[in-house]
């Protein structure tokens, strides 16, 4: 009755196409944002999967640690966005051509 | 019944993901990735990691998700924001690896090798806290202290990036 790794790996790679569509589709910074987050969930449940599939926790280990990395990103991704914010008063990735050759 | 919770789960996260790209409102999103994060916790559960999935509602949806919120209503954003011009390339890379996913599923993946006999870090005898507590502190203890390094360096770019000139010098 235990349930195959198979269906997680089905699971985690719609979670990741989702959040990879919305990288590439959306405009709202916050939003792109939301959705690197999502991709990161995606591979923490497969490495979570894994790790109860072959009975070692070094998965898990794995996952602290991208969860540790996760939060730095916010932090930082978020204060950017707080900078372009004051620079440009909008948060749309179109206007923001100041590197644009 | 495992597989209904794991049915269940699966079903929400995918539900709870695809809202959080297609939804209009920003707080509506960061809601709806609030409810995945909950839902993955309780994967995790199933999965029995529980260390993880109380790390996850605490960091993810109590930490990270507040932050996000803060953000959103900070900046106090219109709606009026939609979909990118470029989504014809979206479409292009979403389709190519979500073919490339059902290929090597359909190939490879029903040829997973069985779960290999106990390895020497077990998961089971040890409650799971103990077992992860015991591989971060010895074998994966260098990674931590550099976990620790990151944090910091993180926390002290965020104050300087956020932070507002002083006296109209240059900051």
């Amino acid at each position: 009755m235990t349930i195959p790794v198979f269906y997680y790996l089905i699971l985690s790679a719609v979670v990741f196409l989702t959040g990879l569509v919305g990288v590439l589709i959306r405009r709202n910074i916050i939003i792109i944002l939301l959705s690197v987050e999502l991709m990161l969930n995606a591979t923490n449940i497969n490495f979570v999967a894994f790790s109860q599939y072959f009975h070692n926790v070094a998965g898990q280990v794995f996952v602290f640690f991208a969860l540790t990395i996760a939060a730095a990103e916010v932090a930082v991704g978020l204060a950017i966005i707080i900078a372009l914010h004051r620079a440009k008063s909008s948060i749309n990735v179109d206007e923001f051509q100041l590197l644009k050759w | 019944m495992e597989q209904l919770f794991f049915f269940y789960f699966a079903a929400v996260i995918a539900v709870a993901s695809v809202l959080v790209v297609a939804l209009r409102n920003p707080i509506y999103s960061a809601l709806s990735l609030l409810i995945m994060f909950f839902h993955v916790a309780g994967l995790y559960v199933s999965l029995r990691a529980e260390f993880l999935a109380a790390v996850q509602v605490i960091v993810y949806a109590g930490a990270i998700l507040v932050l996000y919120l803060f953000v959103v209503m900070l900046l106090n954003l219109k709606q009026d924001d939609r979909y990118h011009r470029q989504w014809p390339v979206a479409g292009v890379v979403g389709l190519t690896l979500a073919v490339e996913a059902v290929m090597l599923t359909l190939l490879k993946g029903r040829a997973i090798p069985p779960a290999p006999a106990n390895t020497n870090e077990t998961v089971e005898g040890l409650g799971n806290t103990e077992a992860l507590g015991d591989a971060l502190y010895s074998t994966y203890l260098f990674p931590f202290e550099v976990a620790s390094l990151i944090l910091l360096v993180a926390m002290i770019g965020a104050i300087i990036l956020a932070k507002k000139d002083i006296g109209g010098s240059e900051a």
